[in-house]
């Protein structure tokens, strides 16, 4: 009321008197009066020529929301994306790799052999340009591949029917069922997932998904998942199953970020935000046929070049950061071996350990780095000099103590720890408040924290117990 | 005035159809539902329901439009 | 653009800005025709609520230029919802130089329930009925001229994916802002005890109401107590109320 003026104070008082009572009457009937117009005139101006039969269209749609089939097929076609871009990055990643190192090695005679210093070299090369070659050789495969598939789903309409099926989960939760439509925008991208929470009227729900978010692993972290599953769970099996049995690993983390997602609304509904759950309209189109040329282009132009643009500007200077850290001694240990060292405990603690650690930190700005951030840390402490394959990575893991275990906690932190910094920002532009925005980072590392310790400390009784029988 | 025994929305199996007679959700979503088309007079055509059962998806001025159940209860119809 | 000496230049109009907004229900191809008409690629999907930010373009026709808003869909303009209300109040009190509407030829009815609540609002409106592909494959077959007729506004039929009817859309809107085209639109006709309270309102409203806002509508507003109608009310003898000594005033009225 503070916002209406004298003259409007003025005018409700003349005009009051005027207005009948029963004011929801009065919007039925306006509603009624234009929707009667609309009626007339839509009778007048459409014909129908022939009838059509939706037979085909209403059977798929019959199917993909069916009770027995809805669920497996969302859960095949999320396999069947996930197997097609992991088998296919396989080949284009290694390839790009060993040209990208190729040119290291050029560049790195080059800078020999002109005689530049070698704190230089160590910035430029060592830093930036590994760090680049590695995003680019680990991120641009798999997403090249991943953004088109997802476009395909998006344009021909099934991500409504994905939110049709699992409406009644979120619904349990607390949480409304358009949040599943936000999730699949957070495969995306988290920032612009959060962003498409205004697709939610209601502000409760709308925070309750804005916070979750980050459950759903982004195409940052992506590849991160893709290459560990590779090397890890793909090598515990023969070649020609390697790929699948990592496609299900990144599967089952999937699954397990829409559970905390469900989880987290649950809890987050019946705790600091509770409510009754609202109202809940989903309009579920028409399928279309996708335009797969323009998909093509517009989701390896836009999305793809953008995102690793992105990556390639953050990666840049992260790897310098990264390779000065290294190379600053402060009485003979480099500071990065220093920090290293003091989270190393709490590492250990959670399986991992302290490069780790810092390797999500200086993630921060953006979860692709990552990877890189991770390699320069193993390289600086000097166990190899060349890496430019995921074989080779394979080996420098396995050297620096990693078993499928680290692999897995590693996973598992990926998922849960706090989001990048383009989603922070975004979820504190979004909101408005610096408690929910600090939340939103607080609920997911506590989870992570939480998650790796028991999976780690479990895993060690297990591997006990077996040393015990065996021994 | 609500008619005693009258059916609502959820009442109505797949593949039937109906018309809306009153509705008793009130406010926003009052109007929310009016908005969609859901005026009196209005048909309505139960198309399919989620694997779970809730919610439902409904055809209405040719568009498919799901409600949750608990929603479509506040939605009364008669089947002629 | 740059202005030479030998370009004529007719007073504004040259370089008038000329501000349009689209609107429409979700999923209605809104997207897809901003991007015809501006070049840019905004995101497009299909389903409901891929855009919700408002984007911007510009693009230039016949010596003039136009910036392009790209609103989110919405089924009405009951301000029941915050894009609703962002709808709205664009349409309404940001007053765009044309309002086009954007609607699926698939299911003309339910996209004309918002065509007429625009209508109440403002007259600069064109309709452009898109999806006229989809529709006729469903076997729909929409009369364009029954449609400019019965509203009273032009009507364009469009298929934006593939590109269909937009340079006649872009040529309609020019006659538009050009002023060649002069509409009269629909009004809604509702039941008569609400047609005589509407007239008594309206009536009383207009000499407060700045020319721009439609009495009508205005009254409609207030009958369903949506007040916030009130918040554009001068008084007609002193158009220039600060805000300042208005706060004052209100202040004043409330306690
Ligand atoms: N067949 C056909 N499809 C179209 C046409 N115009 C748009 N589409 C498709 O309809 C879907 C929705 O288009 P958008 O442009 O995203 O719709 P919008 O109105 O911006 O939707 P919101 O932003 O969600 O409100 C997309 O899959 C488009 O490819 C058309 O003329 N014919
Ligand atoms: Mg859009």
């Amino acid at each position: 009321m503070s916002t209406i003026n004298k003259h409007g104070l003025l005018i409700i008082r003349e005009i009051e008197p005027l207005l009948p009572g029963n004011v929801s009457n009065i919007k039925d009937r306006i509603v009624s009066g234009i929707y009667r117009q609309a009626e007339d005139i839509s009778a007048q101006a459409v014909r129908t020529e022939s009838s059509y039969q939706a037979s085909l269209e209403t059977k798929l749609d019959g199917i993909l929301t069916s009770r027995w089939l809805g669920f497996p097929i969302m859960l095949f076609l999320l396999t069947l994306v996930l197997w097609i871009t992991i088998t296919g990055a396989n080949y284009p990643s290694q390839l790009l790799a060993s040209g990208l190192f190729w040119i290291e090695k050029q560049l790195l005679n080059l800078f020999v052999t002109s005689g530049a210093p070698s704190w230089l070299t160590g910035v430029l090369i060592l830093g930036m340009y590994r760090s680049l070659a590695w995003v680019v050789s680990v991120m641009l495969p798999p997403m090249a591949i991943f953004f088109p598939l997802f476009t395909l789903l998006e344009d021909l309409g099934y991500l409504p029917r994905v939110a049709f099926n699992m409406d009644n989960l979120f619904r349990r939760a607390g949480a409304h069922g358009k949040q599943c439509l936000t999730m699949c925008m957070g495969f995306g991208c988290n920032a612009a997932g959060v962003t498409s929470c205004r697709i939610i009227d209601s502000p409760r729900e709308r925070l309750i998904a804005i916070l979750t978010n980050t459950f759903s692993i982004c195409n940052g972290r992506f590849p991160t998942l893709i290459s560990l599953a590779t090397i890890f769970m793909g090598t515990l099996v023969a070649r020609a199953f390697s790929s699948t049995l990592a496609t299900l690993a990144v599967v089952a983390i999937i699954m397990m970020g829409i559970l905390t997602t469900l989880l987290v609304s649950y809890l987050l509904s019946r705790t600091l935000l509770q409510g009754v759950p609202s109202f809940f309209v989903l309009e579920l189109p028409p399928f279309r046929k996708p335009q797969l040329g323009q998909i093509l282009i517009r989701s390896l132009l836009d999305r793809t070049l953008f995102v690793l643009w992105r990556a390639v500007v953050i990666a840049a200077p992260a790897g310098a950061l990264t390779w000065i850290l290294a190379n600053s001694f402060v009485a003979d240990t480099s500071i990065f071996a220093l920090i290293a060292g003091w989270l190393d405990p709490l590492g250990q603690l959670m399986g991992m350990d302290g490069i780790i650690l810092i390797a999500f930190l200086l993630g921060l700005p953006a979860n692709e780095i990552f990877l890189p951030i991770l390699i320069m840390g193993y390289l600086s402490a000097g166990s190899m000099l060349e890496l430019d394959s995921l074989n080779a990575l394979r080996t420098l893991l396995l050297d620096h103590g990693w078993t499928w275990i680290t692999a897995l906690c590693v996973m598992l932190f990926s998922l849960l720890h706090f989001p990048c910094g383009t989603t922070l920002y975004t979820i504190f532009k979004e909101t408005r408040s610096a408690r929910w925005t600090i939340m939103a980072a607080l609920i997911p590392l506590a989870l992570g924290i939480l998650v790796t310790l028991i999976v780690n400390q479990g895993a060690r009784i297990i591997n006990c117990f077996s040393a015990g029988f065996s021994g | 005035m609500v008619i005693p025994n009258s059916l609502s929305l959820i009442d109505i199996p797949v593949g039937d159809s109906a018309r809306v007679v009153n509705i008793l959700t009130i406010g926003a979503n009052r109007r929310r539902l009016l908005d969609l088309g859901l005026v009196p007079g209005s048909r309505v055509e139960v198309i399919r329901r989620s694997p779970a059962g809730n919610p439902t998806a409904y055809l209405i001025k040719g568009t498919l439009i799901a409600l949750r159940n608990e929603d479509a209860r506040q939605i009364l119809v008669d089947t002629n | 653009m740059i202005k030479t000496a030998s370009l004529p230049v007719h007073g504004q109009e040259a370089t008038k800005n000329f501000v349009i907004a689209l609107a429409g229900n979700p999923n209605v191809g809104k997207s897809t025709v901003f991007n015809r008409l501006t070049g840019l690629k905004q995101h497009t999907g299909n389903w409901p609520g891929k855009t919700v930010t408002r984007a911007e373009g510009t693009f230039f026709h016949r010596n003039r230029h136009y910036t392009l808003v790209d609103l989110p869909g919405t089924y009405s303009l009951h301000a029941s919802s915050t894009d609703e209300q962002v709808a709205r109040d664009f349409i309404c009190f940001a007053r765009p130089d044309l309002t086009l509407v954007v609607c699926d030829a698939t299911c003309l009815e339910r996209n004309l329930n918002l065509v007429l609540q625009i209508l109440e609002i403002t007259d600069r409106v064109v309709l452009c009925v898109n999806l006229m592909d989809e529709a006729k494959r469903k076997g729909f077959r929409v009369d364009i001229d029954m449609l400019t007729h019965k509203l009273g506004i032009p009507v364009v039929g469009t298929a934006a994916r593939s590109g269909r009817g937009l340079s006649r859309l872009k040529n309609v809107l020019d006659d538009m802002v050009a002023g060649k085209i002069v509409t009269t639109p629909q009004q809604v006709v509702y039941d008569p005890e609400l047609e005589t309270s509407i007239n008594e309102i309206a009536k009383r409203l207009t000499p407060y109401l700045p020319d721009w806002i439609n009495s009508r509508w205005a009254a409609l507003r207030l009958l369903e107590r949506d007040y916030s109608v009130l918040d554009h009310i001068t008084d007609n003898k002193n158009k220039n109320y600060s805000p300042r000594i208005l706060k004052k005033e209100v202040a004043l009225c409330l306690q």
